[in-house]
């Protein structure tokens, strides 16, 4: 008999459904796994235990009384970067570490609505700035692969979680990269939606024309569930798109026969791990051997999408956290001598390292004399990535390669020089310039590691990604791979 | 021809775009940062690496390309009716202000 941790949202999905079990049962042996582990990964911030089994009672009546929602009753968690009405939203920051959000994200509210059980918030690189979740103000998530090594960031607590069998999906957001990264160096299935397609209301704002919300889960199928019941529009976020939303599940078994794979030669350079390449192309093997064709394209701007992207993530940001003032909310300092002083020690005190650096980086850019050599020149390459990927997109249906150059490194590795870290992002910041959807999926160990293969598709391709990581994890199991100590 | 993060990494210089104490407390100040400092040196060498990386836009020639200025192509800003939408909340926005009188946001005399 498979234990209820083990199992992901489409067999919750259906063992609910088929009153097999509870949503009361499932969302105690999620709570027990979070008490028993959770604290060890430091991957949560708030855990729910209370008002999860309240909601799970609600599920249960709902089911009881023949309600037949897909995710009824399947527990989940949130980043906490999602506002919850009534719960503490942090974003991993001292700033907000006594925020209560008064609404709801609408992301959170139509998970909530489609009678999901939130568990808990999960920890965070501050305000989603960081690659290895060891910028929050509440300390490292620890990579349950190797407790020695980052869980990738930023959304590194809800990657940790869905990989510890924590719980069976976890929201998230990718501004450069935070979900696909710690996806892939977590051994989990991490998809980036298309800009635009999943409402930013609610969602604390990094840089505002990258950020989009996304989910982490075991497998394509999970994710494509989810992302039904997440996406759509709404008029509180004026960049939300105005088009339908598909039923991601009805077109995942389409056969790749057919399906034209383009090759990244970009991303297959001297950066990358040669085991980690070898992975890659062991994937497109089993790809290949389903009818996909592959051909080699080239992205020739792409190698610039690193200092494109520090520019404008820093920019907005600078622009987006100038709302914490010490006066509205969040952290004030202690006896502000006067106005100014309030705004500064606030600031200064409130805000971590990496906070600092990039807004001090964005106003820099920004500042009298500089905005046309950065800004405006950043904007420029960002027009040239993009199109370099509309081109791509003329002649095959989705662009494919590796997620990250190397396996998970260890804690503390790269935190001494910000651009190594930085640099670690190179494969996946040129999704998030171009505003595409992009999925990572397990590919296989590295010495024990997980690594990830990230395929991006044209904008609203989330049918198509869903539907190559389905056919790909229909014939491989490594998303199956719990990491050892945590089956 | 670019190539990725081997020629960033070898190819850096320190002393291109390198930003001195001087430029790093006016950013701090136009940021309303309050540095300590002994947080200040690192930030000279960090924002220093920071804008030696993104002097590597210079290698691209953008002289034909028009800004990006929406990651959709064709979207444009949407506009609402100008209906009031919104409820007076003022009371529960509140419970998360540092200081609060009378439905007042308290901050430290401005004006002697």
């Amino acid at each position: 008999m498979t234990a209820l941790h083990e199992l992901g949202v489409a067999e919750l999905s259906q063992a609910l459904r088929t009153r097999t079990v509870s949503s009361v049962e499932v969302t105690r042996a999620f709570l027990a796994r979070i008490d028993q582990h959770g604290q060890g990964l430091n991957a949560f911030i708030t855990i729910l235990h209370e008002a999860a089994l309240a909601e799970a009672e609600r599920a249960d009546a709902r089911l009881r009384a023949g309600e037949q929602g897909a995710l009824i009753g399947v527990p989940i968690v949130h980043k906490d970067i999602f506002c919850t009405r009534g719960e503490k939203t942090t974003c991993g920051s001292r700033m907000l570490a006594n925020f209560v959000s008064p609404y709801d994200a609408t992301v959170v509210q139509r998970l909530r609505a489609a009678g999901v059980v939130m568990l808990g918030k999960t920890n965070m690189d501050e305000f989603a700035m960081g690659s290895s979740n060891e910028t929050s103000y509440f300390g490292p998530v620890r990579n349950p692969w190797d407790t020695t090594r980052v869980p990738g960031g930023s959304s590194g607590g809800s990657a940790a979680a869905v990989a510890a069998r924590l719980t069976p999906a976890a929201t998230a957001t990718d501004t450069g990269g935070s979900i696909r990264q710690p996806a892939a160096l977590c051994g989990v299935t991490g998809l980036k939606p298309t800009y635009g397609r999943v409402s930013r209301f609610g969602m604390v704002a990094f840089a505002s024309s990258l950020d989009q919300g996304g989910l982490l889960t075991h497998s394509a199928e999970d994710s494509a569930l989810l992302l039904v019941a997440m996406a759509g529009f709404d008029e509180r976020d004026s960049t939300s798109v105005e088009l339908p939303v598909p039923d991601y599940v009805a077109t995942l078994e389409q056969p790749l026969k057919g399906l034209k794979i383009g090759l990244l030669k970009e991303f297959f350079d001297d950066g990358l791990d040669a085991d980690n390449a070898q992975r890659i192309r062991d994937a497109l093997e089993v790809l290949r051997e389903q009818g996909a064709t592959l051909k080699e394209v080239s992205l020739p701007n792409l190698p610039l999408s690193v200092p494109t992207y520090y520019v404008v993530a820093p920019a907005e940001c600078s622009s987006n956290l100038a709302r914490f003032d010490g006066v509205r909310y969040g952290y004030r300092c202690d006896s502000p001598r006067d106005l100014l002083d309030l705004y500064q020690r606030s600031r200064g005190e409130g805000f971590g390292a990496e906070v600092k650096r990039r807004i001090m980086t964005g106003t820099y850019v920004l500042s009298a004399g500089y905005y046309d050599a950065y800004y405006l020149k950043a904007q420029r390459v960002r027009a040239l990535i993009s199109a370099d990927f509309e081109r791509a997109f003329h002649e095959v249906d989705v662009v494919i390669g590796p997620t990250t150059p190397t396996p998970a490194f260890e804690l503390g590795a790269k935190t001494s020089d910000p651009v190594t870290m930085y640099l670690n992002d190179i494969y996946t910041i040129g999704a998030n310039l171009a505003g595409l959807p992009a999925i990572s999926v397990p590919c296989g160990l590295v010495q024990g590691l997980p690594v990830g293969l990230q395929i991006i598709g044209p904008h609203f391709a989330e049918p198509r990604l869903f539907n190559v990581a389905h056919r790909y994890q229909r014939e491989t199991d490594w998303h199956r791979r719990a990491p050892p100590g945590f089956a | 021809m670019y190539d990725f993060a081997p020629f960033f990494l070898q190819n850096l210089n320190p002393l291109t775009m390198s930003l001195n104490r001087q430029d790093i407390d006016k950013i701090a100040q136009l940021a309303r940062l309050a540095l300590t400092e002994s947080e200040v040196p690192a930030y000279v060498e960090n924002l220093s690496r920071i804008m030696a990386l993104v002097g590597e836009l210079e290698r691209a020639d953008t002289s034909q390309v028009e800004p990006m200025a929406h990651p959709l192509p064709g979207q444009r800003q949407r506009l609402r009716a100008d209906n009031v939408t919104a409820t007076d909340s003022h009371e529960l926005y509140q419970r998360n202000a540092p200081q609060v009188q009378a439905g007042l946001y308290l901050v430290p005399r401005v004006i002697e």
